[in-house]
């Protein structure tokens, strides 16, 4: 009886996993496809990835999406890591406060949040671009830094700090041997993290971009209003499996930080 | 004999609740001192701000003579042993030894030469590449004894350093800390609420009871003499009498079992035995007084004996007027 109520269960998660993921599937599949028609399979082929190489805007955008990703990630995680340092010292009053306007930008639709960046930077009249690019996306990325490094930081603990003051060590001294190395796994995690969602936003960006700073998600949308061409699958095949690799690698960072820190009082 | 440390009327409250009451002590350079009491009396709390993690919410320390109140903890001349140990778990056991004498920036031939000396004195030369997870419980208390000997502190405070180690490993331990304390000369501050713990290693025992000292002694005035209800019955077995407004306390170990008609001139009580429990070596012998049906004795029997005790024997018992302890 246990058995076939397990079966069925098993059977309902893989029907949500194929529910999940059969259109990326299948968009992958098409990027392979020797046709410029989508709907029938003629063989395969590398031919699209190669095109989008030696196409000049894909190019661009893709630049254009690395620079803004990788400088939106560096200062998202450098600010987050800060105010979740400055967070932690907080009374538990205050704490809960200052939580829950941090966590907020997380759940507020995505619409919301690029509509009133898109009224602020009119308001005091700064020009679109990739700036304004950057700066949405250091907005939405602080949060999730805030979350991921809260967490390593009250994972760990007061003891160790107090440990190293105990042995003479300042608090700047304490806090470059011995706290930053304890979170350093969840930092790099929020860089990766930060990263990667710098990289696929699209509905943030649609309101704050400008000339010049077209990304790849962007660049997309502007392709499919045209149809979708096998370049776009072939593109977008590359964005999540960019994606992918990169939530795993920082999953895996999060991962080890944890591990590390339950292990270390047990006895082996 | 000099005092090294002074606690004079240190209080401290959390959020208007009193868990110190004005508090005073003086321990003496050089000596084993154990804080004694149950939990929640307030021992880490004492501990950690002489450390300097807490501040008392009024009177002072001396640290030699030296007001320490204002001195925040990393310049303080002490280490604290922490009780779940606290090693750095990103470095290796050497690493999480030097790193006191990194912080002080001593010169590495002679933080090298110090790492060996402590690393022999704790066993742990095999182990000095390893990381904190891969070390046992009892491996890793010694590191965390040997990051803070290794600093030569003036006081060494260690909040029941042994308290997660199971019995045979905590024995072991209580000895190499015992020699380590001798031969270094380094002053303990040593916290436990394991008695037997308390009185084997100390030179002085300060029993605790609600952030107040009810008694301050060697363990031996501490276990014969003891000055307050609480201490007697906190300390080893006792037998407690309630006369009009005060009351006796004599040791099992120190009570008399006579048959129903020995010597009745030694029988200061009588009554009847409800249980023997053997023990080995001795035999605890379980008593119901005529007229108080609650009171039960305790008494120490050796096992050799010629006679072997029955549950519902008469019996009546006694003992030495010195045996007995006066309390109020
Ligand atoms: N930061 C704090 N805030 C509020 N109350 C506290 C705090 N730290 C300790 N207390 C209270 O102070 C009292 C003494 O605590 P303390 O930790 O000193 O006890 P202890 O003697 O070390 O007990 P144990 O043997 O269980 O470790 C307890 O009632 C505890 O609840
Ligand atoms: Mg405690």
């Amino acid at each position: 009886m246990g058995g076939s109520r397990r079966s069925l269960f098993s059977v309902y998660s893989w029907v949500v996993m194929i529910f999940l993921y059969l259109p990326i599937v299948i968009l992958m599949l098409y990027s392979f496809n020797d046709s410029r028609i989508n709907a029938v399979w003629t063989g395969f082929t590398w031919k699209w990835y190669l095109s989008l190489f030696e196409n000049r805007q894909v190019m661009d955008a893709l630049s254009n999406s690395l620079v803004i990703a990788i400088t939106s990630s560096i200062i998202a995680t450098a600010l987050g890591t800060l105010a979740a340092l400055a967070l932690h010292r907080f009374s538990d009053k205050w704490k809960a406060v200052m939580n829950g306007l941090i966590y907020l930008p997380i759940i507020i639709p995505e619409v919301l949040m690029g509509l009133s960046l898109l009224v602020l930077f009119s308001q005091i009249g700064f020009p679109l671009g990739k700036l304004t690019m950057i700066a949405a996306h250091v907005t939405f990325g602080i949060s999730f830094v805030v979350v991921i490094v809260s967490a390593r930081l009250s994972g760990m603990g007061d003891e160790l700090q107090e440990a190293a003051q105990d042995l003479g060590a300042t608090p700047w001294q304490t806090f470059r041997h011995i706290t930053l190395p304890v979170i350093a796994p969840g930092i790099v995690a929020s860089l990766l993290l930060t990263f990667t969602m710098s990289l696929d936003d699209f509905i943030i960006s649609f309101f704050v971009a400008g000339p010049n700073s077209t990304t790849l998600p962007l660049y997309i949308y502007g392709l499919v209003k045209r149809g979708v061409s096998p370049e776009v699958n072939a593109l977008s095949t590359l964005m999540i499996a960019v994606t992918i690799l990169l939530l795993l690698i920082s999953e895996i960072f999060r991962r080890k930080g944890m591990a590390k820190e339950s292990n270390s009082q047990l006895p082996i | 004999m000099k005092t090294i440390i002074h606690l004079q009327n240190v209080e401290k409250q959390f959020a208007d609740q009193v868990v110190i009451p004005p508090f005073s002590l003086e321990i003496i350079g050089g000596e084993f001192l154990t804080l004694l009491g149950p939990s929640g009396c307030g021992k880490t709390t004492l501990l950690r701000m002489i450390a300097g993690f807490e501040q008392p919410s009024s009177g002072e320390i001396f640290l030699d003579g030296k007001p320490i109140k204002d001195v925040p903890a990393y310049k303080r001349d002490m280490n604290l042993v922490f009780q779940h140990y606290a090693l750095f778990p990103h470095m290796s056991v050497e690493d999480n030894i030097l790193f006191g004498l990194k912080m002080k920036k001593v010169p590495s031939a002679e933080q090298k030469r110090r790492l060996d000396e402590v690393l022999t004195l704790t066993h742990l030369t095999e182990l000095r590449k390893r990381k904190p997870a891969q070390l046992s419980g009892g491996q890793q208390q010694r590191v965390a004894i040997a990051r803070a000997v290794i600093n030569n502190p003036k006081v060494l405070l260690l909040d029941e350093p042994l308290g997660a180690l199971d019995y045979q490993l905590r024995k072991n331990l209580q000895l190499e800390l015992k020699n380590l304390q001798k031969n270094l000369g380094i002053t303990f501050i040593y916290v436990t609420h394991d008695q037997e713990e308390a009185m084997s290693m100390s030179d002085r025992i300060a029993v605790m009871n609600r952030g107040v000292i009810e008694q301050l002694g060697t363990p031996q005035e501490i276990y014969l003499r003891p000055s307050s209800l609480f201490v007697a019955k906190f300390i080893g077995e006792n037998n407690i009498f309630s006369q009009e407004n005060s009351h006796l306390a004599v040791r099992p170990e120190k009570i008399k079992v006579y048959k129903k008609d020995a010597n009745p001139e030694l029988h200061q009580k009588t009554g009847e035995i409800v249980d023997v429990v053997f023990l080995g070596s001795l035999q605890k012998v379980f008593i119901r007084l005529d007229g108080s049906e609650e009171t039960i004795v305790l008494a120490h029997e050796n096992s050799e004996a010629t006679h072997a005790w029955q549950a519902g024997e008469r019996v009546g018992i006694g003992w030495a007027l010195q045996d007995e302890v006066k309390l109020p």
